[in-house]
């Protein structure tokens, strides 16, 4: 264990249990004891008087390679397309740039790719573009090669990823190869200037704790983030910048795997991470069957239909509607959540929605903490009502 | 067909309550269960070894009660169980973690295929699949929905992707990480929980994986957590008040103020 | 309270609990009202090695005994008597096969059953004989290598759902009780057939049906022990089997009263949980006394049964009597406890009520069973041993 007690200066204070947030830490015998499920994250070394806890470390040195420059985006295509995270990601990696008075890039790697200018619309000042057939299955060993090459070669301080499907599949392999840390799933990352390093902030413990996390020593630090965490800005299409095209690189390069077919999903009829207004059902809806008020209601606003991790579990409707930690994050325009009591799991994937209502019958339920409006009262008697009400204003 | 589950023991968080006068996580009462990602994962190993013969080994990093999820593994069908266990484990980021687990993958020696579960439910990072395929320079395959086949050192999946999902075929040994859809796995039987009693689960530290100490635990991570904080919450909701249909009524009116209907 | 369990009772309670818990839990509401065999959950019960816990070691199974088999139903019960009677059923369709069969009886079919291959189910029972068992009218006719099977049984559980019946036929219809013989007949067999499923009150996912032979060739080695101990067997079948019953009626009662303490617990009326009122709480009292005392008679009673003790009846019948007119009581008053709701279902306790009569009714009426306990007092004349 990387943590230890100096039990010579430990007074038995208490101090650092109070602050655990992992509840880890006990008084034995007079003297802080803390157990096996510790986190190291440090908490309890700030609060202690005496300086009696220290955890041991390898490296608190800075940067050792800090010729690193600049931040780099992924930008993700499919099937020529740009996709909407990639917006997003420049948003948030502008302003970044902005305050680190560094250059925003975005890669680009597919086939066919229309609008490559609108990363620069949306914010880069270059693209580094590879437009190759080899590259229209989106096979992950070829950008895993591609994309390690050109940060060896142009050395980003910061690379920022989509934490799609492809994005966490194949960056933290990126990150093995460069042997460099990995954050996944960020919901907040901001800069501290001084020591130009990228603080990175995301739910764990199933959303209950958030954790800001530093890479210190390697470069370049990495990061996915998850598609509608962050709000793509408008375009500015006089926006001035590079397109670097760079050849495919083939050498050595074949893909171990092999794209045999794609099956798209068509069951869905809107896609709840693209809605514009979702309508969420839980726990309070005590059945399967009872979804067909969600459904009711989803058909008269035009909304898509998605569900806690509590009704997922209980089989009433498939892992697809899932909205959270563990499911997925959304940041529709209107989020109304029926039966939904609002753990931070649930919370933590859709508490950006621009506005929140909550229909519970509990009135201290943890939703009402997060919402714009609620209301308190049964579900089955209000859905309805609001059903109707909806029904004749649209006639 | 040798195949190796990595497994991780966790909190189970669906119960994770916080306590609101001290701020911390109430751990009473919290049992540790194995990640259920990886339920998936091991019941995917054993159904292949079902089918195609050979041998699967659940393999965990953790603090020596990870020992009990072993011998639950064994229980449900696993054949043999190794724990990753030495206090300079501690501290793993999944950079040091994969590393450590492909320590022990490279001194297994003989296997054709590693299934990890997509991510943890405490971690929620999904990374130490992709990392380990990595260090092991094996090919990887993530949220595998189904395998399909595997004939002549070849495996054919099928994998989930936003969009819907791909076929994929990739020459073994090679990585898979798998999702919640590929089974339903099974309940542990009687005769497997009395091998389970018996089984004799080797503990591995540093010394015997012969890492570089370096890479592993606290030291071999790349990441640090400098602050943990609990999630800031919002102001408050308005409370429509009145009977059902006047809540109704003032809502559709706000919005239709905001422009949402 | 210790009732002193082995490692491997403990093992197996506790794995019949997360069977229940986990799988059958979540779709009992719908076996009962689909009245639908739960196939997946006995293939879920075979996986987990629960039919081999009360066979012997030889036929591939674990060589647990009547308590063993009574903890499992009891868990299972608990949360769907349902299913644990279709297990405990299969029991009592092998227990003749254990008690008389031969040895190479028992290797060609236990194996299967350990394995949850094969269902098995006991039938005596026919329109004009049920408490009066002599009354039956099957025949088994002796012919050339075998026996010329006819007649209907009645309320057979796991009626065409099992593969193996042990049934009671007459043999010689002059002898009467003593012309009765136990056979085994396989599901399949020419001239064997079901009639329609019953439709039950309660333990509705459960398959009751009529057997119906004509002209169905048994051949001779499929006769278990010799030929006229038909009631014979089956009085040591039920000797055997009647704790399970008990067992069954124990988990009915645990789950209502579990339901019911919950309930108490939540439900809030007068500003207060119902709990706070003392009408609730005695009513609570009474019943976990009840649970708790059939429970301790109906271990002990399983554990006289593994003793090898000779004549259990009394001991036996006591504890089926006992436990299962404690089921029906206890599940009335949660029912009663949960009022309103009770009544409903979408709370569990009006199942397990109307699942809890059928207890005092099947494997001996409890009216026919006081009179087994009544002849065995005659026979101590009140004393114990």
């Amino acid at each position: 264990m990387g943590i230890r007690v100096d039990l010579d200066k430990c007074t038995g204070c208490g101090d650092c249990v109070q602050s655990c947030p992992f509840g880890v830490i006990e008084i034995v015998e007079g003297k802080a004891h803390i157990s096996e499920h510790c986190t190291l994250c440090g908490t309890c070394l700030d609060v202690c008087s005496y300086g009696a806890i220290s955890i041991e470390t390898a490296h608190e040195a800075a940067a050792t390679d800090d010729n690193h420059q600049g931040i780099w985006v992924f930008a993700e295509t499919r099937n020529g397309n740009l996709k909407s995270v990639d917006y997003e990601l420049l948003a948030r990696g502008r302003e970044l740039a902005n305050t680190l008075k560094a250059e925003l890039s975005a890669v680009c790697f597919g086939y066919q790719i229309s609008d490559v200018e609108q990363l620069i619309a949306h914010g880069a000042d270059k693209v580094y573009l590879i437009d190759d057939p080899a590259l229209a299955n989106h096979q992950e060993d070829l950008y895993l090669s591609q994309f390690t090459r050109l940060i060896k070669e142009h050395k980003p301080e910061i690379v920022i990823a989509g934490a799609t499907a492809l994005g966490r599949s194949f960056i933290p392999r990126v990150a093995a190869i460069l042997k460099t840390g990995l954050t996944a799933d960020c919901t907040d990352l901001e800069v501290d200037t001084e020591k130009r390093l990228l603080l990175q902030t995301r739910p764990t413990f199933g959303g209950n704790i958030m954790a800001t996390i530093v890479c210190q020593a390697k470069r370049p630090q990495m990061a996915t983030v998850r598609p509608r965490v962050f709000k793509k800005k408008a375009p500015d299409n006089e926006r001035m910048g590079q397109i670097i095209k760079v050849d495919f690189n083939k050498e050595g390069v074949t893909s171990r795997t092999r794209l045999l077919n794609f099956v798209e999903n068509l069951t869905e009829r809107v896609k709840i991470e693209d809605a514009d207004i979702i309508i969420s059902g839980g726990r309070g809806l005590g059945k399967a069957e009872n979804f067909h008020l969600m459904e009711e209601l989803a058909a008269v606003m035009g909304a898509a239909v998605g569900s806690s991790r509590a009704a997922v579990d209980e089989g009433w409707i498939p892992y697809s509607h899932q909205v959270g930690q563990t499911g997925k994050t959304v940041c529709p325009r209107l989020y109304i959540a029926c039966g939904i009591s609002g753990a931070v799991q649930h919370l933590a994937g859709m508490q950006t929605s621009d506005t929140i209502v909550a229909i519970n019958n509990d009135p201290n339920a943890p939703i009402f903490e997060v919402a714009t409006y609620g209301i308190v009262g049964d579900l089955f008697e209000v859905v309805p009502l609001l059903i109707e009400k909806l029904r004749d204003n649209l006639l | 067909m040798d195949i190796i589950v990595c497994l991780k023991q966790v909190p189970g968080t669906t119960q994770v309550k916080i306590d609101p006068q001290t701020n911390t996580l109430v751990r009473q009462g919290i049992k540790n269960i194995t990640n259920p990602f990886d339920t998936y994962a091991l019941e995917a190993a054993i159904r292949l070894k079902e089918q195609y013969g050979g041998k699967v080994t659940a393999i965990s990093m953790g603090p020596p009660q990870a020992d009990e999820m072993l011998r639950e593994a064994i229980s449900l069908g696993a054949d043999e169980a190794i724990l990753l266990s030495d206090r300079a484990f501690a501290g793993a980021d999944t950079l040091a973690t994969s590393y450590t687990l492909a320590r022990a993958i490279t001194k297994i020696e003989k296997y054709d295929l590693i299934i990890c579960g997509r991510q943890t439910i405490d971690g929620d990072t999904g990374q130490v699949g992709p990392e380990l395929a990595e260090m092991l320079s094996l090919p990887f395959v993530a949220y595998v929905s189904k395998i399909e086949e595997i004939n002549n050192g070849q495996m054919r999946v099928q994998r989930m992707i936003e969009e819907g999902y791909e076929v994929i075929e990739a020459p073994l040994p090679a990585v898979i990480s798998v999702v919640k859809e590929i089974n339903v796995p099974r309940l542990p039987s009687l005769r497997g929980i009395t091998r389970a009693k018996s089984a004799v689960i080797p503990a591995w530290g540093a010394k015997e994986l012969d890492a570089d100490q370096d890479r592993v635990g606290l030291a071999g991570s790349a990441t640090r957590v400098i602050k943990i904080f609990f999630p800031q919450r919002g102001k408050r909701a308005e409370i429509l008040q009145g009977s059902p249909q006047s809540q109704v009524a003032s809502l559709v009116t706000k919005l239709r103020e905001n422009g949402l209907i | 309270m210790e009732y002193f369990l082995s490692e491997q009772q403990k093992t197996i309670r506790s794995l019949a609990r997360k069977i229940a818990e986990e799988r059958i839990l979540p779709v009992r509401a719908e076996l009962d009202e689909k009245e639908e065999f739960p196939w997946a959950i006995i293939r879920d019960l075979a996986a987990s090695d629960m039919f081999r816990v009360f066979i012997p070691e030889e036929y591939d199974g674990l060589g647990g005994g009547c308590l063993d088999l009574c903890l499992v139903v009891e868990e299972l019960s608990r949360v769907c008597s349902s299913v644990a009677i279709s297990y405990a059923a299969v029991d009592l369709g092998i227990i003749p096969l254990l008690e008389y069969g031969t040895e190479e009886q028992k290797r060609k079919y236990l194996p299967d059953v350990a394995a949850g291959k094969r269902l098995a189910a006991f039938a005596i029972t026919e329109p004009m004989a049920g408490s009066d068992a002599s009354a039956i009218r099957t025949t088994a006719e002796r012919v050339k290598g075998g026996y010329l099977l006819n007649g209907t049984k009645q309320f057979i559980t796991n009626g065409g759902e099992a593969e193996l019946y042990t049934v009671i036929a007459l043999t010689d219809k002059t002898r009467g009780a003593r012309g009765a013989s136990a056979l085994l007949v396989e599901k399949d067999t020419p001239g064997f057939s079901f009639g329609k499923k019953e439709r039950k009150l309660g333990i509705r996912a459960s398959s009751t049906r009529e057997l119906i032979f004509q002209n169905c060739f048994v051949p001779e080695e499929n006769i278990i022990g010799r030929e006229g101990m038909g009631f014979i067997v089956t009085m040591r079948l039920f000797d055997k089997s009647r704790p399970g019953i008990g067992a069954q009626a124990v988990g009915l009662a645990q789950g209502a009263l579990e339901a019911a303490t919950d309930y108490a617990r939540e439900r809030v009326q007068f500003g207060h949980p119902i709990f706070s009122l003392q009408a609730v709480q005695h009513m609570l009292a009474d019943m976990v006394i009840q649970v708790e005392a059939a429970r301790a008679l109906v271990y002990a009673t399983a554990r006289t049964v593994d003793s090898g003790a000779k004549d259990v009846s009394g001991e036996s019948a006591m504890a089926k009597v006992f436990a299962s007119d404690m089921a029906m009581k206890v599940t009335t008053d949660a029912v009663q406890i949960l009022g309103g709701a009770g009544y409903m279902r979408d709370y569990p306790v009006e199942k397990m009520m109307r699942d809890a009569k059928i207890t005092q009714i099947y494997e001996g009426t409890n009216q026919i069973l006081r009179n087994v306990i009544a002849i065995e007092l005659r026979k101590r004349k009140g004393r114990r041993d």
